[in-house]
């Protein structure tokens, strides 16, 4: 606290550090606050603006067809066709006309309101609620009604249809569910099994002790890759044997706890060898057992650092693609959410309604625990940073 | 649906449940076999011996078999399976490791994998410490450190998708929906596709994870910065130091070995990344990197598990340095009792 009263002698003026600061925090906001945005917005406006004009409205091209030649009346020396772009029969959404233009190309080409001069002889304005007058200095010849290209702006609109869409029939509902299925079981298995082990490596002596704890430190950081390719083929003899599914539930639960075990092991252990010696001491004079004592005043103690870890771990299950991709199947009762996000952008590229909806779904869980249990996160971390993932 | 969440929940309860019964069981088999509570001293004292020897590895036994099956026997078999065919059946000597050495995809990985190694951890790390001594100077920073903090809770996926959406890309004459070329259009240029532009694609691939990673640095740092005692500063600023020279020549020597396991620690995440690169670009336009070509191999044609080895092993040798260096930390500082 007082370095960081200190820190604030140096340098910069204050004003500037705040500024700083802010425009740092909406500069890592605003992707998140991209995906969350867009997934509010109607498909539509999704594919023809930028969600940072969400709230201002979006401006969509369309296409309308102005009336017959045959409905033409004659005004001094001009004809005249008049009414609105919006009767037309196949005219797109309505809402206030922003510009017009003959091309396709340039829908934008003349402003609302504007007396456009669009060639032979002709005018053409287009006001903003929609009502035109096309004149020309000589009877029209055209078979057809004229076609133009409007850009027309439409009312800010948000939606949760998105989220109904993807949850129901983009089968990400059932991926969440998956992904639960996953998660809780591999988070709380290993809790109980770690305890254990770590309390035996920081109260208990027995040959081997500073070996074992030297093999969890290494085991830490080494790469899953080097797990997968011999755990696939016993997964899949397994399987073969007893014949049934190589990929399950109960085999990813398993990976899941035995690949968070070493830094499991490592954050209790520095926490279990930690706690005071006296109360041990104390508790074995008066003949508890080890048992006892794990149970009775170590296991309560230890509740920061299990709370710790079971953050760490379900954040990485609930996250895992790579485990979930070897170890899962990619049926639908199988399919996690990270499966089914990866498989979408596959198949529903550039659809981004779809897709921003269920990254949002995706991400939402993590981002509750992780402000509801920051404090622990932080706590293993500043204990265990050796793992990276 | 229902049934599989009352199965997960099952799952869950059982999982506890046996193991508690474990624990509970086979200390209760062990008061049974040897009793301590009855019967004369001298077999008392020594099936207490006896329970102590044996007790570690009760406590113990599940966590070691599932580091054994999981890890250990895997590391070997792995080691093994880099000296045979594809099918893991016929012993091939060097030769998995002599394609590597010529394939050209395979360079390209190393390739990669080096510019993300010297372009991440540094960039979080600095970004990390920067962000760090400035939230430190301001009564909203940990509003602020939460905020820059939050991505490390967001899947590598869904960050992909964040990201992805903003190099989105929608022809030369279209409305740009992607932030990034919507500013460069707005600032007149041509609008990109970002991701599949050759050697620059790498660093908007490696801006995700550094965009992920720069939380964890600066609250690691963030909680160096705070333990550097106040004395070693006001030293300084007595003695005239300015600003940056405190920062570099008080502070940053202090926080030497913090930035080291910050630093080593995303070079690990680094040689894993995985994630991003199979959603962003799932190794296309020369992004492929070493944790994706082996899984790649591990499918590819029904899959190679020797070259599929052999680069898991280079990725394995790449970590080796930092997890003897981590030994040699926690066994200098082995606490326990």
């Amino acid at each position: 606290m007082n370095a960081a009263i200190n820190l604030r002698r140096i340098g910069l003026p204050r004003l500037i550090v705040h500024f700083s600061v802010l425009v740092i925090c909406i500069l890592w906001l605003i992707p998140t606050i991209g995906i969350l945005v867009t997934s509010l917005r109607d498909p539509g406006q999704i594919a023809s603006s930028g969600w940072w004009t969400a709230f201002s409205g979006a401006a969509e091209t369309s296409a309308a067809r102005l009336g017959d030649p045959s409905t033409a009346r004659q005004d001094g020396p001009n004809y005249v066709i008049s009414g609105s772009v919006f009767d037309s029969e196949d005219a797109g959404a309505k809402g206030s006309v922003r510009a017009f233009g003959t091309k396709v190309a340039a829908p934008t080409e003349f402003a609302a309101g504007e007396a456009a001069d669009i060639g032979d002889g002709e005018t053409l304005t287009v006001n903003e609620d929609g009502g035109y007058v096309y004149s020309k200095n000589a009877p029209f010849d055209d078979k057809r009604g004229k076609r133009v290209y409007l850009s027309v702006a439409q009312p800010a609109s948000f939606t949760l249809d998105n989220y109904r869409t993807v949850l129901t029939s983009q089968g990400i509902g059932q991926a969440f569910v998956n992904s639960l299925t996953v998660a809780i079981p591999a988070t709380i298995i290993p809790i109980l099994i770690s305890a254990f082990a770590a309390y035996a490596l920081s109260w208990m002596h027995f040959p081997g002790r500073a070996i074992i704890i030297a093999v969890v430190v290494g085991l830490i950081v080494v790469p899953l890759q080097m797990s997968l390719i011999p755990l696939l083929k016993m997964y899949n003899e397994i399987g073969a044997f007893f014949g049934i599914a190589s990929r399950s539930y109960v085999g990813i639960w398993l990976a899941h706890a035995a690949f968070g075990m070493p830094l499991a092991i490592y954050l209790l252990r520095n926490y279990i060898a930690g706690l005071p010696k006296e109360v041990i001491e104390s508790a074995r004079v008066d003949g508890a057992s080890d048992f006892e004592i794990f149970v009775r005043i170590v296991l309560p103690l230890s509740f920061p650092a299990l709370a710790s870890f079971s953050i760490f771990q379900f954040l990485w299950t609930w996250n895992d693609l790579l485990v979930a991709m070897v170890f899962l199947g990619t049926g639908k009762d199988q399919l996690v959410l990270t499966g089914a996000l990866n498989a979408l952008l596959g198949s529903m590229g550039g659809k981004w309604e779809i897709l921003t909806a269920s990254a949002f779904i995706t991400i939402i869980v993590p981002i509750i625990v992780f402000f509801a249990l920051q404090r622990y996160l932080v706590r293993g971390l500043l204990a265990g940073s050796v793992k990276g993932g | 649906m229902a049934s599989q969440i009352v199965s997960a929940f099952g799952a869950v309860i059982a999982g506890v449940f046996g193991c508690a019964l474990y624990y509970w069981l086979s200390d209760k088999l062990l008061q049974l076999v040897l009793p301590v509570r009855s019967g004369d001293v001298q077999r008392i004292s020594a099936n207490l011996k006896t329970h102590a020897a044996i007790r570690p590895w009760l406590f113990l036994g599940p966590a070691l078999l599932l580091m054994i099956v999981y890890l250990v026997y895997p590391v070997i078999a792995t080691f093994i399976l880099s000296f045979y065919d594809r099918s893991g059946g016929n012993f091939v000597g060097l030769a998995n490791y002599k394609w590597a050495a010529t394939d050209g995809q395979f360079r390209q990985s190393i390739f990669n994998n080096i510019l993300w190694l010297a372009v991440v951890p540094a960039a979080c790390t600095f970004f990390g410490l920067v962000i760090a001594v400035l939230t430190d100077r301001i009564w909203w920073g940990n509003i602020a450190k939460s905020l820059i903090f939050m991505p490390m809770a967001i899947s590598f996926v869904g960050a992909s998708v964040i990201w992805k959406f903003i190099y989105e890309y929608r022809g030369a004459d279209g409305t740009q929906i992607g932030l990034l070329n919507a500013i460069v259009q707005y600032c007149g240029g041509d609008p990109q596709v970002w991701i599949a532009m050759p050697i620059w694609n790498n660093f908007f691939l490696m801006v995700i994870l550094i965009w992920i990673q720069t939380g964890f640095a600066m609250v690691i740092l963030s909680a160096a910065l705070r333990g550097i005692p106040e004395e070693t500063i006001e030293a300084a600023v007595i003695d005239g130091a300015n600003g940056w020279q405190i920062f570099w020549k008080i502070m940053v020597p202090q926080i030497w070995g913090t930035i080291a396991v910050v630093w080593t620690t995303i070079t690990i995440l680094v040689l894993k990344v995985f994630d991003i690169v199979l959603t962003m670009t799932n190794g296309q336009w020369n992004t492929m990197v070493l944790a994706n070509l082996m899984f790649d191999w591990m499918f590819r044609g029904g899959g190679d598990s020797g070259r599929s080895a052999v680069i898991a092993l280079i990725i394995m040798a790449a970590v080796t340095p930092i997890m003897i260096w981590n030994i040699r930390q926690a066994s200098e500082d082995r606490g326990g009792h």
